[in-house]
C-alpha cells in the first residue's frame, strides 16, 4: 500500500518538475526570441538606411539649386543619425566597428554644415563636390557589403544571439558570417579614411587641436612631486604616487595620487610647464559653515594663487555642502567662453576640492578681438521682440561650425523662462539661443 | 488653534502698519548673515523668495533654489528700491527686504513640508494661497531638513539622468578609488560627445556589450552617494582620463582588440585608452 502511495507521489513529482521545466524553457525561449528580434530589426534597418543614404547622396549630386539641395542635405543628415543609432543597438560592443561609425558621422557633419549655409549665395565648392562624389562611391561600397551580409543572414537563418555568444566567449576564431561581414565593412572603410584626411569632409572640431595655453619648461618627476605636494596639501611628498601618461594621451602629463584614511586626492600636471589640468580631492564633508558667496571668494583666491588671471565668475551652484563655480576668461571686457574652468569648494572649511582647467589650457591664448561692427542696439534688434533683455555682455563663443566669433550676449526673459542669446557682433547673425534652467523639482523629496 | 490662526491674520496688517510707520529697530529674525548669491540653496533662499513674492516681484515657486527667476526678481527689487543692481542679496538688500516685507515662516515651512502648491503674496489671506495637492497629507519624513522642494542640477541634465549614470558607475567601478569612478563617468560622457557612439547617456550605457555591468545586471544595484558625487563631478567637467573612450581591466579583458588602442593611463584597476 505504502509503496503505491510513494510511487504515486513520485510520479506526480516527476510530472510536476517536467511541466515546470518545460514552462521555464518556453519562457526563456520567448525572452531570447524577443532579444533576437530587436537585434534583427536594428540590423535590417541599418542596411536599409545605408542603402537609402547612398541613393539620397546620389540624387543630391544631380541637384543644382540650393532650394532643393538644402532639404536633401538635411534628409541625409537625418539618415546618418538613424543609421548610427541602429549600429548602437547591435551587440558589436567589442567588435571594432568605429571606423564605419566615424564615416557615417562625418557624412552627417558635412551635410549638416552644408544644409545650414545658404547654398544660393555660397554654392558647393569644387573640392566639396569632389569629396561628395567620393562619399557617394564609398557609401555605395558599404551598402553593397551590408546588403551581402544581410542576404547571407536571411538565407541561412543566422542569429544575432550567436554573434553575441561568440563575442562574449572571446572565440574570435569561430567562423561567424555576421562578424566576418562586419569586419569586411570596417576594413573597407579603413581604406578610405586615409584618402579622406585632406578633404573637407573630415570636420575639425574645436576640441581637436593642440593645447594652446601651455608654455614653459619641461618639469621633472621630482618637480612634479613637489608641485603635487603643494597643490594637494600633503605633508610628505614621499607618500605621493607619481606616474607618467602613456602614448595615447593628448599631451604628456604626470598623474599624482595620494590616499590616507581621511582623504584621497588625485591630480594631473602637464609635463611642459607643470600646469594643473585636473585636481580632485575626496573627503567627508561636514556641516556647511560658509556660504556659497564666501566659497566663491576662496575659489578666486585659489585662481589668483595659481596665476589664472582675469577670470570672472560665470556660474555658481550649491550641491549639498559643495559649491561648484565656473569661471570664464575676460579679455578687456569680452568674456571668452572656450577659456573656461571649474572649481569645487567644500563649504565646511572652504578648502578647494577640485579644479578642471582642460578647456582653459586647451584654448587659452591672447586673442585678437576685433571691434564690433554693429552697435549693441542694432544687435538687440536681431533678438526676438518677445524676449525682454535684462543684461548684456560682449562674448567670444564657438559657433555651430566650431569657429570662434565675437558676439553680443543677451540675457533675457520670455514668460517665466530665461534665455541666453548670442548675436554675432559683425553681421548680426543669431548664433545661438539657449534656454537656461538648472533647478529641478526634487522628486525624492516630493514622493 | 483656530483662535491662534485668527490672531495671526489680525496681526499681519497691524504689523505691516507698525513696520511702515515706525521704521523698526532691526527685524527680529531675518536671514542669516550670509550673502546669498545665485545657485545657493536652503532656508535663506526660501525666505528670500517668500519675501520677494510678498512684495510681488517673484511669481515663481518658492522652492529654496536661487535660480534665474529669483535672480531677476531680486534685481527688479533692487532697481525699484534704488539700490545697486547686482543680483546679490547682501546686508543692505536683506535689511531693505526685511523692512518692506513680511515672512510667515511657519506657514511657508508647513506648506513646503506638505508638498502643497502655495503662494506667499502680501495682502492676501493665507488660506486662499494654498492649493492642497501633491503631498496628500503624507508628511513625508524623508523630505530634506531644509524644506527645499527643488535641487540644483547641471544645465541639460535631470536628477534621473544623474541617477542612471550613477547606477552605471556603481555597477562598473564601485571597488575603484573615487577618481576611478569619476573617470568611468567621464568615459561615458566622452562617448556621448564622440561621433562614433550614441549621442545620449542612456544610448551609450545600454549599447549592447559595451559595459559588463549592464550585461550581467549589476547596473541595477542601488548606487551610493559617492557614485552620485562622481557623476556630478564628471558632468561638471572633471575628466581625469584625458578624453578616454575605452577602459578595460587588464586582468579580465577578453578582447585582444582592446589592447591595440593607444593607452592614456591607468587609474585603479582600469587602463584608459582612446
Amino acid at each position: 500500500m505504502i509503496r503505491w502511495i510513494i510511487i504515486a507521489v513520485l510520479a506526480i513529482g516527476v510530472t510536476g518538475t517536467a511541466f515546470w521545466g518545460y514552462q521555464e524553457h518556453q519562457e526563456k525561449n520567448a525572452v531570447l526570441i524577443q532579444a533576437e528580434n530587436t537585434y534583427q530589426r536594428s540590423f535590417h534597418e541599418l542596411s536599409y538606411h545605408v542603402d537609402l543614404l547612398h541613393d539620397k547622396i546620389g540624387s543630391a549630386l544631380a541637384m543644382n539649386s540650393g532650394q532643393s539641395l538644402s532639404p536633401q542635405m538635411v534628409d541625409i543628415w537625418r539618415l546618418t543619425s538613424e543609421a548610427l543609432s541602429n549600429v548602437g543597438q547591435l551587440p558589436l560592443g567589442l567588435l571594432p566597428f568605429n571606423k564605419t561609425e566615424e564615416f557615417l558621422s562625418n557624412i552627417g557633419d558635412f551635410t549638416y554644415k552644408t544644409a545650414v549655409r545658404n547654398l544660393d549665395d555660397e554654392p558647393l565648392s569644387e573640392e566639396e563636390t569632389n569629396s561628395f562624389e567620393e562619399l557617394y562611391q564609398q557609401s555605395g561600397d558599404i551598402k553593397d557589403e551590408l546588403r551581402q551580409v544581410q542576404h547571407v543572414v536571411l538565407d541561412n537563418n543566422l542569429r544575432w544571439m550567436d554573434v553575441q555568444l561568440a563575442l562574449a566567449n572571446g572565440e574570435e576564431q569561430v567562423d561567424n558570417t555576421i562578424v566576418d561581414g562586419f569586419q569586411t565593412v570596417e576594413k573597407t572603410v579603413e581604406g578610405y579614411s586615409e584618402s579622406n584626411v585632406d578633404s573637407p569632409i573630415v570636420g575639425t572640431s574645436s576640441q581637436d587641436h593642440a593645447y594652446k595655453g601651455i608654455n614653459g619648461e619641461k618639469i621633472s618627476e621630482e618637480q612634479a612631486r613637489e608641485k603635487g605636494k603643494e597643490i594637494l596639501d600633503v605633508k610628505d611628498a614621499e607618500k605621493l604616487h607619481v606616474t607618467k601618461s602613456g602614448d595615447g594621451a593628448d599631451i604628456p602629463t604626470y598623474s599624482i595620487s595620494y590616499k590616507d584614511n581621511k582623504k584621497s586626492a588625485y591630480m594631473d600636471l602637464t609635463e611642459q610647464g607643470g600646469h594643473p589640468i585636473t585636481v580632485l580631492v575626496k573627503r567627508q564633508i561636514k556641516d556647511k559653515q560658509i556660504s556659497l558667496n564666501e566659497g566663491m571668494e576662496k575659489a578666486k583666491d585659489y585662481l589668483a594663487k595659481y596665476q589664472f588671471k582675469d577670470m570672472e565668475l560665470f556660474l555658481s551652484s550649491q550641491y549639498d555642502n559643495i559649491g561648484v563655480y565656473s569661471f570664464l576668461y575676460n579679455q578687456g571686457g569680452v568674456r571668452v567662453y572656450s577659456d573656461a574652468l571649474e572649481i569645487k569648494v567644500a563649504l565646511d572649511t572652504g578648502d578647494i576640492l577640485g579644479l578642471t582647467a582642460r578647456d582653459y589650457l586647451m584654448n587659452h591664448t591672447e586673442r585678437e578681438i576685433p571691434e564690433p561692427t554693429i552697435s549693441e542696439d542694432e544687435a538687440k534688434e536681431a533678438v526676438n521682440q518677445k524676449v525682454e533683455i535684462q543684461e548684456s555682455f560682449l562674448a567670444v563663443i564657438d559657433n555651430d561650425l566650431g569657429e570662434e566669433v565675437l558676439t553680443y550676449e543677451f540675457l533675457g526673459i520670455m514668460g517665466n523662462e530665461t534665455y541666453r542669446i548670442f548675436i554675432n557682433a559683425m553681421d548680426g547673425r543669431e548664433e545661438k539661443v539657449e534656454k537656461l534652467d538648472g533647478a529641478e523639482a526634487n522628486y525624492a523629496a516630493n514622493s | 488653534m483656530k483662535y491662534k490662526k485668527f490672531l495671526f491674520f489680525i496681526m499681519i496688517p497691524i504689523l505691516c502698519v507698525t513696520l511702515q510707520a515706525t521704521h523698526p529697530e532691526s527685524p527680529v529674525h531675518a536671514f542669516s548673515s550670509q550673502v546669498i548669491q545665485q545657485g545657493a540653496v536652503g532656508d535663506d533662499v526660501i525666505e528670500l523668495q517668500a519675501r520677494l513674492q510678498y512684495l510681488g516681484f517673484y511669481n515663481g515657486k518658492i522652492d529654496g533654489v536661487f535660480g534665474w527667476g529669483t535672480y531677476w526678481a531680486l534685481r527688479n527689487f533692487q532697481y525699484e528700491f534704488g539700490m545697486e543692481i547686482d543680483g546679490l542679496a547682501g546686508q543692505s538688500t536683506k535689511d531693505k527686504l526685511a523692512q518692506a516685507s513680511n515672512y510667515d515662516e511657519q506657514y511657508v515651512k508647513e506648506q513646503l513640508n506638505q508638498g502643497n502648491k502655495f503662494t506667499h503674496y502680501g495682502g492676501t489671506d493665507n488660506k486662499n494661497q494654498t492649493n492642497q495637492g501633491g503631498g496628500e497629507g503624507d508628511q513625508s519624513e524623508d523630505a530634506p531638513a531644509t524644506g527645499n522642494t527643488s535641487v540644483n542640477v547641471p544645465q541639460g541634465y535631470s536628477q534621473n539622468d544623474i541617477q542612471l549614470l550613477a547606477n552605471a558607475v556603481y555597477g562598473e567601478a564601485r571597488g575603484e578609488p573615487y577618481v576611478g569612478q569619476v573617470a568611468v563617468a567621464a568615459v561615458i560622457l566622452n562617448r556621448v560627445e564622440s561621433p562614433t557612439f550614441p549621442n545620449n547617456a542612456s544610448g551609450v550605457i545600454f549599447e549592447p556589450r559595451a559595459f559588463t555591468a549592464v550585461a550581467d545586471g549589476q547596473i541595477w544595484l542601488t548606487p551610493n552617494e559617492t557614485a552620485k558625487e562622481a557623476v556630478l563631478d564628471a558632468i561638471n567637467g572633471w575628466d581625469p582620463t584625458g578624453n578616454a573612450l575605452y577602459y578595460f581591466n587588464p586582468d579580465t579583458a577578453t578582447s585582444s582588440w582592446i589592447w591595440t588602442r593607444p593607452q592614456i593611463k591607468q587609474i585603479g584597476k582600469h587602463i584608459f585608452c582612446k
